[in-house]
């Protein structure tokens, strides 16, 4: 073989490999993305039982109960719309009433929302960005949520 | 008084870097002696002061001065010693501190090490160097600064946020960084080797030991992050495909090509081009990776803050360097001449092979972890890109990869044989085989690919000691020769195959754990038993313990075989942080052997009952046992007489060679 042939062998087997991951991905990317929705958004687009969203919000206080089996079931909301939802396991270590969550899984037929991932928060002012922004767009946003208590007095501008 | 002399002396550090910025390459353009040589002091002047910084910035840590905001807003003075240092990094601002640091650092090494770098190259690589520490050192003065006072000082500190509490936080932030910012010497030889327009073989042998650095640190940096996630995050994965643990494996995966194309480069001066696009792709990974960290874009662990200006800065730092380094690229690299020749089947075909599959894959992580930003950004969809998208594009693009290891350093240079070296790994391919059929027979309902991912591994790991065999004709000859050909034999050849031993062992764990490890959930009172795996767990109770800064609520537990021995006791823990009202799950570990038993408490139930996730983890301390060999290789390949830093002259290397042979 030239030096050219060489080449351009290389180059077909480079462009080959590539040419097969892009396959993959676009064959990935077809059923392998989770969208996040606010309760808002649930309320208005009819998702389909079974599809695989995140749902994200605040714990609506005074709605979690826990069953048997470590079952429990709480409510999300945005302020203007409340999602059911059940789950089953240990919840994360932050989780708690009126603060920030973000849910995976998917709507049931009768319209519950079945998760099976409770995302963990990782700190007493974190805010799940999503859900900063769905409550930012409901117009429920207050702004301590984003904010970590107590500033220091005459803090400097940050 | 520290504060500001920190503050102070990260300001001379960035008026340094400046001057190293500029000078030395003008001496190169006008073969000014005295303003090339200026790069060397400076370099070493620069790492002093910012040095100085971080030592300014870490006694305020130390000492708990909570008149500085920084330290205010992350450190408690109940803290103990080792965490009150280790928060320095614990926070954005430091966390810049420590990469800067870092930076500095390998830009002293290389003015002190590099005694026997070609004049130029060395006064432009510094130069570039210098670039990138003045544009960081930049953004550290103008966004991050940590030295910043408040009026008031506050009595109490509002602590380390609780996640980061951990001997982890002591470990893995700087080796990460060690490797990240380990490539931006890469990148800087590439850049040099652009501007002058000239690179040879000689130019891999001076990068590979900064490759090969960066390359270890960031290997156990990663592996050291994902045993922390592992142990400290509760539900016992070791891997999430989350985007801040891509941002680290996309430039382990560019690193690795880029170790194995200046192989190439170094022995038969082909892939030149190649490896410099590699060289520049792989800081440039490590650039994303910190933007996507640092600038907010994403929320984790990691994005210790959200102001919009930095994430700008950074994007901005981002934009000049791999945009000006990839317009440097097109403009300059067809000058570069071409290497060698080689036929497809040959030691430099499967190198080209490893790096085509490498940056694929590489490709995929980077899309996949980019993609659901590009898409907000464009259409404000919120989308989510899970571990099924990475499994199914890496996955498949790494498997060829992880077959076709073994046949590597088997194979010829130029031209190679691929039925002798098929005929070579007979004794590996029966050993696999074994393998798979001995793991259908153990096997009770596991999935049916899990025995072909043992088989792969064991074929790695049999194929990297068939390559040791080979080289030092095991078996062939009497053992005293045996002894002096294993002895004669380069160190980078034993480093090339641990490090490959070192992924089959990961391999291993991983499908193992994957396939084999089974979980339990319950909510348990005293005196319950729960049974898993060959074990059963006795809950005893709980008590409370106090610690310096915390209090843990432990729950006892003793463990037996299934048969009746006592194996010992399991103590997890709820850990609450008064400074920040916070909680966090302290898992137990009960190592068997590689294997792993794994329980975590949840928020006890009004009931009195305690929730627990218990999950057996077969072989799962592989997974990092293979990082380390992997580290190991790399430190053995380092030493490697014709890879020293200070490397040694063309004439003994050339002796050393015969002798090797």
């Amino acid at each position: 073989m030239t030096r050219k042939q060489r080449r351009l062998s290389l180059i077909g087997g480079g462009i080959a490999v590539l040419a097969v991951a892009v396959a993959l991905m676009l064959n990935a990317f077809r059923d392998n993305i989770v969208f996040f929705n606010s309760p808002s958004d649930v309320a208005e687009k009819h998702i389909v039982p079974g599809t695989r969203i995140r749902l994200g919000g605040l714990v609506k206080t005074g709605s979690l109960v826990r069953g048997d089996h470590m079952s429990v079931h709480f409510e999300v909301t945005d302020g203007s719309h409340e999602t059911k939802v059940a789950y089953q396991g240990v919840l994360p270590d932050l989780f708690r009433e009126g603060q920030g969550v973000v849910a995976e899984g998917a709507f049931d037929s009768a319209g519950l929302f079945k998760a099976d991932t409770i995302l963990a928060k990782h700190d007493e002012t974190y805010m799940p960005k999503e859900v900063a922004d769905a409550l930012k767009k409901s117009g429920h946003w207050k702004d301590e949520y984003g904010r970590r208590a107590a500033m220091p007095v005459g803090g400097p501008n940050k | 008084m520290i504060a500001e002399l920190g503050h102070y002396a990260l300001m001379l550090a960035l008026g340094l870097s400046l001057i190293q910025s500029v000078m030395p390459i003008i001496g190169t353009r006008n073969n000014d002696v005295v303003l090339m040589s200026m790069a060397v002091p400076t370099a070493l002047a620069q790492f002093a002061f910012v040095a100085m910084a971080f030592l300014a910035l870490a006694t305020c840590y130390v000492t708990s001065d909570f008149s500085v905001l920084n330290v205010y807003e992350n450190s408690n003075s109940t803290m103990p010693l080792l965490y009150r240092f280790t928060s320095v990094w614990g926070n954005h601002e430091g966390s810049m501190m420590l990469w800067v640091s870092i930076l500095t650092l390998f830009g002293a090494l290389v003015a002190a090490l590099g005694t026997n770098l070609p004049a130029k190259l060395k006064a432009n690589a510094l130069a570039v160097q210098a670039w990138i520490a003045a544009a960081f050192e930049l953004f550290i003065l103008i966004t991050s600064n940590p030295f910043v006072r408040i009026a008031n000082a506050p009595f109490q500190g509002r602590d380390l946020n609780p996640v980061l509490q951990d001997p982890g936080l002591a470990f893995h932030p700087p080796m990460l960084y060690l490797g990240y910012v380990g490539f931006s010497i890469v990148f800087s030889f590439a850049i040099a080797a652009l501007l002058e327009g000239r690179i040879d073989a000689a130019w891999a042998r001076f990068t590979r030991p900064w490759v090969l650095g960066a390359w270890m640190c960031l290997t156990l940096g990663i592996a050291g992050g994902s045993y922390w996630a592992y142990y400290e995050l509760g539900w016992g994965g070791f891997w999430f495909w989350d985007p801040v643990e891509n941002a680290s494996l996309m430039p382990w995966l560019a690193g690795t090509a880029l170790l194995h194309s200046a192989v190439v480069m170094e022995k038969r001066g082909a892939l030149k081009v190649w490896t410099i696009l590699l060289a520049i792709i792989a800081f440039s990974l490590s650039l994303i990776g910190t933007f996507l960290v640092r600038s907010g874009v994403l929320t984790s662990v990691h994005a210790f803050a959200n102001d919009p200006r930095r994430g700008i800065f950074i994007l901005a730092i981002l934009i000049c360097f791999i945009g000006g380094a990839l317009a440097l690229y097109a403009w300059r690299a067809p000058l570069l001449k071409q290497g060698g020749l080689f036929a497809p089947i040959s030691r430099e075909g499967a190198l080209v092979f490893n790096n085509l599959f490498l940056t694929s894959a590489c490709a995929t992580v980077f899309v996949g972890t980019l993609y659901p930003l590009a898409l907000e950004a464009l259409t404000g969809d919120k989308i989510s890109v899970g571990p099924p998208f990475f499994n199914l594009t890496f996955g498949p693009l790494f498997l060829p990869l992880l077959i076709a290891m073994p046949f590597g350093p088997l194979l010829g240079w130029k031209r190679g044989d691929l039925l002798a070296a098929a005929q070579r790994l007979l004794a590996a391919t029966i050993l696999a085989a074994l393998a798979i059929a001995a793991s259908f027979a153990l096997q009770r309902n596991g999935p049916v690919l899990a025995p072909f991912g043992v088989g792969v591994a064991v074929f790695i790991m049999a194929g990297a000691l068939v390559d040791l065999a080979e080289r030092t004709m095991f078996l062939r000859i009497p053992p005293a020769a045996m002894l002096r050909r294993a002895i004669g034999l380069p160190r980078s050849a034993w480093g090339g195959a641990f490090a490959h031993f070192g992924i089959g062992v990961t391999l291993m764990g991983i499908v193992a754990v994957t396939a084999w490890g089974s979980e339990r959930i319950a909510a348990l009172k005293p005196g319950d038993n729960i049974d898993i795996a060959h074990f059963r767990l006795t809950f005893d109770g709980t008590f409370a313990r106090p610690g310096p800064n915390y209090s843990d609520l432990v729950g006892h537990f003793t463990v037996r075989r299934t048969g009746g021995e006592l194996l010992g006791a399991m103590e997890p823990s709820r850990r609450t942080f008064p400074a920040r009202n916070m909680a966090t799950t302290e898992a137990a570990l009960m190592s068997r052997r590689l294997n792993q038993i794994y329980l975590s408490l949840g928020d006890p139930n009004p009931d009195g009952s305690v929730p627990v996730r218990l999950y057996f983890k077969p072989q799962v301390l592989m997974i990092w046992l293979g990082a380390v060999i992997m580290f190991i290789g790399g430190a053995l390949s380092l030493s490697d007489r014709r890879l020293r830093v200070g490397a040694p002259r063309p004439a003994k290397v050339a002796a050393l060679r015969v002798a090797a042979e």
